[in-house]
């Protein structure tokens, strides 16, 4: 049997023949056998393809082109281009028609087109196992500018003057930072990269490490220079396996092309790269613990002063800025600090990623330039609260974090007024919540992990949380009593006093910020035995309204505990002593007579 | 890397073969790789585009791997760029979604309008 390259098919329907496909086909037949593949390319009648609204009809295998609309006058033109060069005629192909309606592309929607990346410039754009694709988008360019243009302090004052501040929560001035580790004096100095990412549901540093991750090599680099470092860390958890591996990847590739490594661009400056692995304990992300745990020790924190630019990992001085700190570096270098300036607020500078979550229908990773509003992030880019229901309040910075109620949704997003308002910048976790959450709930939720996650070094830490947890477990129990608020208050300001490190002094914030704008929730707990949002379970019924059930017996047949009883066309009851508050019932009633309350 | 040249050369010549692509009549695909879209099953989808391409003689059509691009919840998500530079963005792909986007969109010129992130976010609407 002969093998043909490519087949013809050449529809032979009544419609296409009619539309002279017959002689198409003897085109082809003479074209192909002029152009001398005759005994590689085999043409066939077909039978209807059933759009003969669009005939007649050739398609062209193995790859399956569909030709539509063929006149004879263009069967030349596919076979020499097609068959011949291998190129297909688009203006013949099938659809070819005006594009519709829809956004077809990401960059048409409301919430790409809303955000400014400056830190995820090149995430979901460039291959991030390639050093080339980086390099193309001018990677690395910065840290050659650094290298063979720039003094140690030029660098420094560059980062200074772009006014970037730290993104891994505190928001402590990077350039201020740089300059304190190189004041310091010592011949080993030390890099590190904060990627512990440890807030529950905060995905933004993963995301630049998979997606970009010569930017952190290239900006840490550059912090090696500016400093007087040779060597660096990146303390990442062992649960980013992927973002592990890019590093690596990127590492090994940036050591082959002489980006890292020694003399780099020839010049008098070596600077090599490691990787740690953190096993994913919340408190490794506070910068002593971290340093520790990179020592080999067990991750726990220690007193500051000494801070680390003084003295840091292995007791030399250190500076530790966050992947996303990093991340904006080297555009400040090839733009210039005078462009971040333009970015953002007047002591707020450049844009914050979030990983919006939560309550909201376009959940996601956004990067928008500081000063954008809480209602700008929820609504127009957020795209609002899912079935129609009402804002109640966003939570920002995690659990050392706080709320935002309502009334502040106007706040700009920067980093002193968030803490005006109670709550932090944080690293950028943003859970947006709904009527339908109970806040007493969520401040215990927080706690809980505050609780788990205490390393137990300092007693306000391990045993004051623990008391504070207790009381909001008694609250939402139903079993509150006056005074527990106010006990909630002191322990609160006795423990952020006094703890050892930001894990102990910020885990009272949940509460103190869920009791400064909805005290009210707390003492519908307490003193009415109630959860206004219908939440905490053991301060709720579920009851039948008689007056709109009409004894169906679908919910009495769904209660997985046989709570339900009644007579069939009359109003059924729960009873309350057996109830286990699952809800099955009230959402498989049709007439909506089953209430929360 | 001994200086700011031979960094130059090799972004110029980057530059040159992403021009190049971008100017062949061909089409590039892009798939999203970051830990979001793998768990939500870019890996089978990403085989999947590659050996349809081979299977349709289109195996010259470039299929690469790129990080999160903050829709999560809509990944998997490939992208398919034109000849012209246009981008078409598809979400919530699957196996059987990517044989078509080969045969409708690579093959035939015809974008897969109801895969579109805008077919995805005209339905939450
Ligand atoms: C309990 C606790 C956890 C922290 N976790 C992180 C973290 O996961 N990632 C991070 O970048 N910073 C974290 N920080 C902040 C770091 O201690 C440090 O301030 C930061 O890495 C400095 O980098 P930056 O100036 O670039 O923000 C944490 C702080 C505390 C107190």
């Amino acid at each position: 049997m002969q093998i043909f390259r490519a087949h013809v098919l050449c529809c032979a329907g009544t419609g296409c023949t009619s539309s002279k496909s017959l002689q198409i086909i003897d085109e082809f037949e003479k074209h192909i056998k002029d152009n001398h593949i005759d005994d590689e390319v085999k043409v066939i009648k077909t039978g209807c393809f059933g759009l003969c609204a669009e005939g007649p009809i050739v398609v062209i295998y193995p790859e399956g082109t569909m030709y539509v609309r063929v006149a004879p006058e263009d069967v030349k033109e596919i076979v020499e281009e097609h068959l011949v060069k291998g190129r297909t005629v688009s203006r013949l192909l099938a659809g070819h028609h005006d594009a519709e309606a829809i956004s077809q592309s990401l960059d048409d929607v409301d919430f790409f087109s809303r955000q400014k990346r400056i830190a995820l410039r090149n995430c979901g754009v460039i291959n991030p196992e390639s050093i080339d694709e980086y390099i193309a988008r001018d990677g690395y360019v910065a840290l050659a500018k650094v290298l063979t243009e720039m003094t140690p302090q030029q660098a420094i004052d560059v980062v200074t003057a772009s006014g970037l501040r730290g993104r891994g929560g505190a928001g402590f001035p990077a350039g201020r930072k740089w300059q304190f580790a190189a004041n310091s004096k010592g011949d080993i100095k030390y890099v590190c990269c904060n990627a512990d990412e440890g807030d529950p549901g905060a995905f933004m540093d993963r995301s630049i490490l998979e997606g970009d991750p010569h930017s952190v090599i290239e900006a840490m680099t550059i912090a090696g220079y500016a400093i007087g470092a040779n060597h660096g860390f990146i303390y990442i958890r062992a649960e980013y396996p992927i973002a592990v591996q890019r590093l690596n990847i990127a590492i090994k590739q940036a050591k082959e092309y002489g980006l890292i490594g020694d003399r780099i661009f020839d010049t008098d400056f070596s600077f090599s790269l490691e990787i740690r692995l953190g096993a994913g304990a919340f408190v490794c992300g506070e910068e002593t613990a971290l340093m520790t745990s990179i020592e080999g020790k067990r991750g726990e924190p220690r007193v500051r002063p000494p801070f680390p630019a003084v003295k840091g990992l292995f007791g030399k001085p250190t500076i530790l800025n966050n992947v996303e700190t990093y991340a904006n570096i080297p555009v400040i270098f090839t733009h210039g600090p005078e462009w971040f300036n333009t970015i953002g607020t007047e002591k707020s500078k450049g844009t914050k990623v979030f990983a919006v979550g939560g309550k909201i229908m376009n959940t996601g990773l956004v990067e928008i330039p500081m000063g954008t509003t809480l209602r700008e992030i929820v609504y127009d880019i957020g795209g609002g609260i899912p079935n129609g229901k009402k804002f109640k309040a966003a939570q920002t910075g995690g659990p050392s974090g706080g709320c935002i109620p309502a009334e502040h949704l106007d706040t700009p997003i920067d980093y002193d007024s968030l803490a005006r308002i109670g709550s932090m910048m944080g690293s950028g976790g943003l859970i947006v919540m709904d009527e339908d959450n109970c806040m007493v709930d969520i401040a215990k939720f927080f706690l809980e992990f505050t609780v788990d996650e205490s390393c137990g070094k300092c007693p306000p830490c391990r045993i004051g949380t623990k008391r504070m947890l207790e009381i909001l477990e008694k609250i939402t129990n139903g079993k509150g009593e006056d005074g527990d608020i106010e006990k909630l208050e002191e322990l609160a300001k006795s423990i952020s006093k006094s703890a050892l490190c930001g894990l102990g002094q910020t885990a009272p914030n949940p509460v103190l910020s869920t009791l400064r704008y909805f005290r009210h929730e707390y003492e519908a707990h307490i003193y009415d035995k109630k959860c206004p949002a219908g939440v905490c379970k053991a301060m709720l019924q579920y009851k039948i309204n008689p007056d709109k059930c009409i004894g169906c017996s679908l919910c009495s047949r769904k209660c997985p505990v046989e709570a339900i009883s009644g007579e069939r066309k009359k109003p059924y009851v729960i009873d309350q002593s057996m109830c286990t508050k699952c809800g099955v019932c009230m959402e498989t009633c049709k007439f909506a007579a089953i209430y929360k309350g | 890397m001994k200086s700011i040249q031979e960094l130059e050369q090799i972004r110029n010549r980057m530059r040159d073969q992403m021009a190049k692509r971008e100017n062949s009549d061909g089409y590039r695909i892009v798939v999203g790789m970051a830990t979001c879209g793998i768990a939500a099953g870019a890996r089978p989808v990403m085989r999947t585009l590659i050996d349809e391409l081979k299977l349709r003689n289109k195996a010259d059509v470039p299929v690469t791997m790129t990080g999160c691009i903050g829709v999560c919840r809509l990944e998997p998500i490939v992208e398919v760029f034109s000849a012209d530079g246009q981008k078409t963005t598809y979400v919530k792909m699957d196996e059987n979604k990517a044989k078509r986007v080969v045969a409708e969109h690579i093959v035939n010129g015809n974008v897969c309008t109801d895969l579109t992130i805008g077919a995805a976010e005209n339905q939450t609407k």
